[in-house]
């Protein structure tokens, strides 16, 4: 072959001459100014949070009812009493929150990649796929919830479990696999089809076009929204409350109907704020992550 | 060898909606030659190469693969496509893949390839091509230039039967038209058979055998580059060319 290995010309720009560059004056004193500026921003912003934390704690302390909200939400010795009890309980919306994600992310890439097959044998599953998203995305969770917790076990029916966790959970992957394979599906569609006649110009079927060139793109980009449902999955799961089942939500109910006080409310609520914290910060993490890999050529 | 043609096309038609953009296109391209669709934005170029490829499909007519039929509805279009190599004006290279990655997932997954034997064949392409050091890079951190010579490798990996560029250089900056069209003229003295969709006529006059241009749907004025760019003789051909002059393009 006759090619003549052609020039990356990028390459000769950094074997120049040797660098004798000294900062002038000018960037010296602009860059002075720039911290000046910084710090003043800084005290200003520190200033500012101070008065508005003030002003909010003030607003809040002198509404008329605030001893009593005091007493019946905020009050230590319940606190402390419900905080073991709300914990014991949140390993059960962990262990929801582990199994039915698994569950939900598997389901809801079925039903997206049911939804988007092409050809005409495959037309009743999309309409499948797509009367289920549209049922289940429609359908308020605490209903699916009652209708199958409560349900279900109504049936009577020989080996069908009537156990009030596994029916919530199972009303959770309903739900939220219809939100995750709507997800999915967007990330489908958002993957430029020239992508596709590239895959097929090589001579790839549909399938493995599917597998190897559009599916890896649509999971990346949907990381973000995928762990946003996730999020929301982990503090739905306090909803399998309803059915009897002690979680952290219920372990709080208990306490709080026996002494009607309702502190142990807002210490589970705090421990799911808690929960989801990481979750999020997780979130940001991987996607800041998975911008840098692109950019910078990645896993070399 | 014989000399049938490696692409024939007949009476092709080809319509989107109510605009038709091949009317009535015959093509014959024999092996080991290469032919330069020319013609004005939007005259079908790109059409034409893309129903080639079959990913798109004709309203009428027909095309023949190494005197196979492939506009047949019983043709299995995947295998007509293994032998046929595409290169896209946008590159289309695979983003989340290096461009090892990019380059052996077709000989690997489509033709049942080793990865060691594809991955030898992938370097020294890459390697031929001036791109030696760029195998374990991703797209996004290369050039146009070098991202549309990974994409003729990716093509080449396959040793496809005929290769179809579609105006390939047409997203690149005019420094780096250059190192894409040398390529293309080494591919040409290795005997590969190649139509092209170009707006760069010095090098369509260059590299050619024949030259076809393309008005209305139709191949209006076809020859070899010295008739059509020398003397030609349809009146629109004489004013495309001429407006290609004055735009300094040739």
């Amino acid at each position: 072959m006759t090619v003549t290995k052609a020039e990356s010309g990028e390459d000769s720009g950094e074997d120049g001459m040797r660098d004798t560059y000294v900062p002038s004056q000018r960037r010296l004193d602009r860059e002075r100014h720039k911290r000046v500026r910084a710090r003043r921003a800084t005290a200003i912003a520190a200033l500012s949070t101070l008065v508005t934390a003030v002003v909010l704690y003030l607003v809040v302390v002198s509404a008329p009812g605030w001893e009593r909200t005091k007493e019946t939400f905020f009050d230590g010795q319940y606190a402390r009493e419900a905080l073991p009890k709300v914990l014991d309980g949140l390993w059960l919306n962990i262990r929801l929150l582990l199994i039915c994600g698994v569950l939900v992310l598997v389901l809801g890439m079925l039903i997206a990649i049911a939804r988007t097959l092409p050809g005409p044998v495959f037309f009743p599953l999309r309409a499948l796929a797509a009367a289920y998203t549209d049922f289940f995305r429609g359908l308020p969770l605490i209903i699916n919830l009652m209708i199958v917790v409560f349900g279900v076990p109504a049936l009577r029916l020989q080996g069908v479990t009537v156990d009030p966790v596994l029916l919530g959970g199972t009303a959770l992957t309903l739900t939220y696999s219809a939100y995750v394979a709507e997800v999915f599906r967007a990330g489908i569609e958002s993957v430029h089809p020239s992508q596709r006649a590239a895959a097929r110009s090589l001579g790839l079927t549909n399938r493995q076009a599917l597998r190897h060139v559009v599916l890896p793109q649509a999971v990346r980009r949907q990381v973000p929204p995928l762990l946003n449902d996730l999020v929301s999955l982990q503090k739905d799961t306090g909803l399998v409350s309803i059915g009897g089942a002690i979680d952290a939500v219920r372990a709080s109910d208990i306490i709080a109907q026996r002494s009607l006080n309702y502190t142990p409310y807002i210490v589970a609520g705090l421990v799911f704020v808690a929960l989801t914290i990481p979750m999020t910060r997780f979130t940001d993490w991987v996607t800041a992550r998975m911008d840098r890999q692109r950019a910078q050529g990645g896993a070399i | 060898m014989s000399d049938a043609p490696v692409l024939r096309m007949e009476s092709v038609r080809k319509t989107f909606g109510d605009s038709v953009v091949l009317r009535d296109v015959d093509l014959a391209v024999a092996p080991h030659t290469v032919t330069a669709l020319i013609g004005a934005s939007g005259s079908g170029k790109s059409t034409l190469l893309r129903c080639a490829n079959l990913l798109e499909e004709i309203d009428d007519g027909a095309i023949w693969l190494d005197d196979e039929e492939i506009t047949d509805p019983r043709a299995d279009h995947d295998a007509v496509r293994r032998r046929i190599g595409v290169v896209f004006q946008a590159y289309n290279l695979f983003p989340h893949m290096t461009v090892l990655d990019n380059i052996t997932l077709a000989p690997r997954r489509v033709h049942g390839v080793s990865r060691a034997e594809a991955e030898e064949r992938a370097r020294e392409l890459l390697e031929r091509l001036g791109l030696g050091g760029k195998a374990d890079a991703y797209p996004d951190r290369l050039s146009g230039g070098q991202q549309q010579r990974v994409a003729i490798v990716r093509a080449l990996a396959v040793r496809p039967r005929l290769l179809l560029l579609d105006e390939i250089t047409a997203a690149l900056d005019p420094e780096l038209v250059g190192e894409v069209l040398t390529v293309v003229r080494g591919l040409k003295d290795e005997g590969m058979t190649m139509v092209l969709a170009t707006h760069e006529m010095g090098f369509a006059r260059d590299v050619a055998d024949q030259v076809c241009f393309l008005d209305g749907g139709v191949v209006l004025e076809r020859g070899s580059a010295e008739q059509v760019f020398g003397d030609p003789q349809q009146e629109r051909t004489q004013r495309f060319l001429r407006r290609i002059v004055e735009a300094g393009r040739l």
